[in-house]
């Protein structure tokens, strides 16, 4: 009897297995959610190749071959004109806050060379922190401002609308002028392995006391929550801040990734996002009844992270609603920072813009965390 | 607080899950020093009870104090007069014994906490072991921690939600002498639930807890002599047999077994007595009036007030 292989034992442990699974709606909505959101951002969010990417155009020669340049550009689908300035200052401030991909520079006596049929130089300037979001548009570039200026140089000019091109395109790649992939990697893993850490080891926080009963007892002692949250999120803290130390010398010795900023300033920036993340594990962990649904938390928190912040995938590239949802999370901004900071040296100032979103996110967070946070069983 | 004050002192204390209603309104008043046991069916609000008095759980109506304080305004006074000790061992297994008691003399900020946990561990005899892992305990000696953990505070209150659940004659034993002493050296009020009989006989007082409700309270003769209860027991070969036939009858209420012996138990003496009439004469048979014992009595609580345990 019991040696035979028995159908009917199958289909009990079948049962079972199916009503478990029903039960456990967490892992369900997970099997479901995952999937789509993998599909959804995956096929609508990530562009490998990034269109509308924003440039600033920085006029020292305004006339109509400069008008025909940015109106070429903004008819382009690569480019996306946010700015026409006469500062070419305010241009490359754009470039570092991050406002702007591109700069690109009509120079002074722009109209009169180009008549004279000098071959003028026209200066784009690149942010390459992210290489791959810029390769495209800057193979576009001398195309379409050929072409724009073909349909100017008409009569006496049609001459200097054919070969040699009427204007010499020169390209700068600033920040990392040697494109190199891992200038842009390496600091991005610094926010990537904050985040996966930080969230997970914290939203187990309160999860484990729940878990193992020990909870009852903590809360049956004169404890205060904010005493517990700090207790619980201080530990984390210095092992996101050893975790930092350890990613940068690596990235300084191993990758020789460039550190042109300050590193006090970055750590201090690293201090908020560290706080902010800490903010969103220790809210999971006032949610999640077990381990178990605090990890699939963390992962549903993870997945955008990983994949809208711009860590590996172009920010400029993907569709507004998909930027929306990135600006709202941390990492996207302290990428930003990072990148900032390292390679192209910002300041507190050029920063700034990228520091009160996870100010404000760690703020509104750690509200949630604390308002959730309950002094009873109830 | 006076001297003579009560110790808990609630009306009216009630608990809904959303529709349920754990607890109904119930009065409990615990004069300061008694120990008062507390017992019910599985499911029947003691574990609720007794997390609303510490602050654990917010009561939904009620009032009334805990130790002179207000227990829905005033949780954290209470909680630092307050051990309690939960159903389920809950210090922490990956802190040594040691640790642990550390931990609790640090929160309720004990001064002199060195010398009170090598003093407490000397006591419970533990010093030898004071740096093996909680976790490591077997279950007598994990509640003896967990009762020396929570007294750390020389609380003026102890809640023990089934304390002894799980443990050994022995070790139940020796629990029970440690609350008489609290109780009587140190003057401590202890409100107990238990599920042992033996245990709710050795409290002052009985409260019994059915379906959110108190249906029976006091001295343990008085719960006896209070239930109405009229016990025969019968005692032989084949008693075990008359059961079912017994079953049924208009005069008996219930039939216990008790090893080889039936308690046969009903509250009119006459039924009951026609109801064992045929099987006087069996010479196999010995039957005999009994007094009801505290078990018959809580089993007929609590087929009178929703049967199963919910």
């Amino acid at each position: 009897m019991n040696g035979r292989f028995s159908l009917a034992r199958v289909f009990a442990m079948l049962g079972k297995e199916f009503i478990q699974m029903r039960r456990d709606r967490l892992t369900l909505a997970m099997l479901v959610g995952i999937p789509l959101m993998q599909l959804i951002l995956f096929g609508y969010a990530i562009n490998m190749v990034p269109r509308h990417l924003a440039t600033v155009v920085s006029i020292s020669d305004p006339g109509p071959f400069s008008d025909s340049i940015v109106a070429a550009l903004a008819n382009s689908s690569f480019f996306d004109v946010v700015k026409a300035t006469n500062s070419p200052a305010e241009a490359h401030r754009m470039l570092a806050e991050g406002t702007a991909s591109f700069a690109i520079n009509i120079p002074p006596n722009f109209s009169r060379d180009l008549v004279r049929g000098v071959q003028p130089e026209l200066l784009v300037e690149a942010d390459a922190t992210d290489p791959a979001a810029g390769a495209y548009a800057i193979g576009a570039i001398t195309t379409i401002v050929s072409s724009a200026l073909r349909n100017d140089l008409r009569g006496p000019l049609a001459a200097r609308a054919y070969a040699p091109p009427p204007v010499n395109v020169v390209v700068h790649q600033l920040y990392n002028p040697e494109n190199i992939t891992r200038y842009n990697i390496v600091p991005g893993l610094l926010g990537m392995i904050l985040t996966m850490t930080m969230v997970m080891v914290t939203s187990i926080a309160l999860t484990r006391e729940r878990e193992r009963g020990t909870y009852e007892n903590l809360l049956a002692m004169p404890m205060r929550p904010t005493e517990i949250m700090i207790g619980k999120i201080t530990p984390n803290i210095f092992i996101g801040a050893f975790q930092s130390a350890l990613i940068l010398t690596v990235a300084r010795f191993v990758f020789h990734v460039p550190m042109l900023g300050s590193l006090p300033l970055l750590a201090a920036a690293g201090m908020i996002y560290i706080a902010a993340l800490l903010a969103v594990g220790y809210t999971f962990s006032t949610v999640a009844q077990n381990q178990m649904q605090a990890m699939q938390m963390t992962f549903f928190f993870f997945l955008p992270s990983i994949m809208l912040s711009g860590f590996i995938f172009p920010f400029r590239g993907m569709p507004e609603w998909a930027q929306w949802i990135g600006e709202v999370l941390p990492i996207t901004h302290f990428l930003r920072v990072v990148r900032g900071i390292l390679l192209k040296g910002n300041g507190f100032t050029e920063i700034w813009p990228d520091t009160w979103p996870m100010i404000l996110f760690l703020f509104v967070v750690g509200a949630i965390a604390v308002l959730r946070f309950r002094r009873t069983l109830d | 607080m006076t001297a003579l004050g009560n110790a808990i002192d609630v009306r009216g204390l009630t608990k809904r899950f959303g529709k349920k209603t754990a607890v109904n309104g119930i009065d409990i008043a615990v004069p300061e020093g008694q120990v008062w046991g507390f017992l019910g069916p599985n499911g029947s609000g003691k574990t609720t009870t007794i997390r609303m008095l510490c602050g654990l759980l917010n009561a939904d109506a009620g009032e009334g104090t805990c130790l002179g304080y207000n227990f829905r305004t005033q949780a954290e006074q209470i909680k630092r007069e307050t051990g309690y000790m939960t159903q389920k061992f809950s210090f922490w297994e990956d802190l040594s014994i040691r640790e642990n008691l550390d931990f609790v003399a640090r929160v309720y900020g004990l001064p002199g906490q060195r010398a009170l946990v090598d003093e407490t561990l000397e006591k419970l005899g533990l010093e030898q072991r004071q740096n093996q892992l909680a976790g490591e305990l077997s279950g007598g000696w994990k509640q003896r921690l967990a009762l020396a953990a929570c007294t750390l505070h020389s609380p003026k209150l102890l809640l023990l939600d089934e304390p002894t659940a799980g443990v050994d004659p022995k070790a139940r034993r020796d629990f029970w002498d440690e609350i008489h002493t609290l109780s009587g050296q140190h003057g401590i009020t202890v409100l107990v639930s238990t599920h042992y009989m033996d245990e709710a006989e050795r409290c002052d007082r009985i409260v019994y807890i059915s379906g959110g409700n108190i249906v029976a309270r006091g001295t343990v003769a008085d719960i006896i002599a209070g239930s109405g209860l009229i016990t025969f027991t019968v005692e032989g070969d084949g008693a075990r047999q008359l059961a079912p036939k017994l079953r049924g009858h208009p005069g008996v209420v219930f039939i216990a077994f008790f090893g080889a012996m039936l308690h046969v138990s009903g509250y009119d003496r006459a039924l009951l007595e026609q109801a064992l009439a045929p099987y006087r004469n069996d010479p196999n048979l010995a039957i005999r009036e009994t007094a009801p014992s505290l078990e018959d009595v809580f089993i007929q609580l609590q087929e009178n007030n929703g049967g199963a345990s919910a």
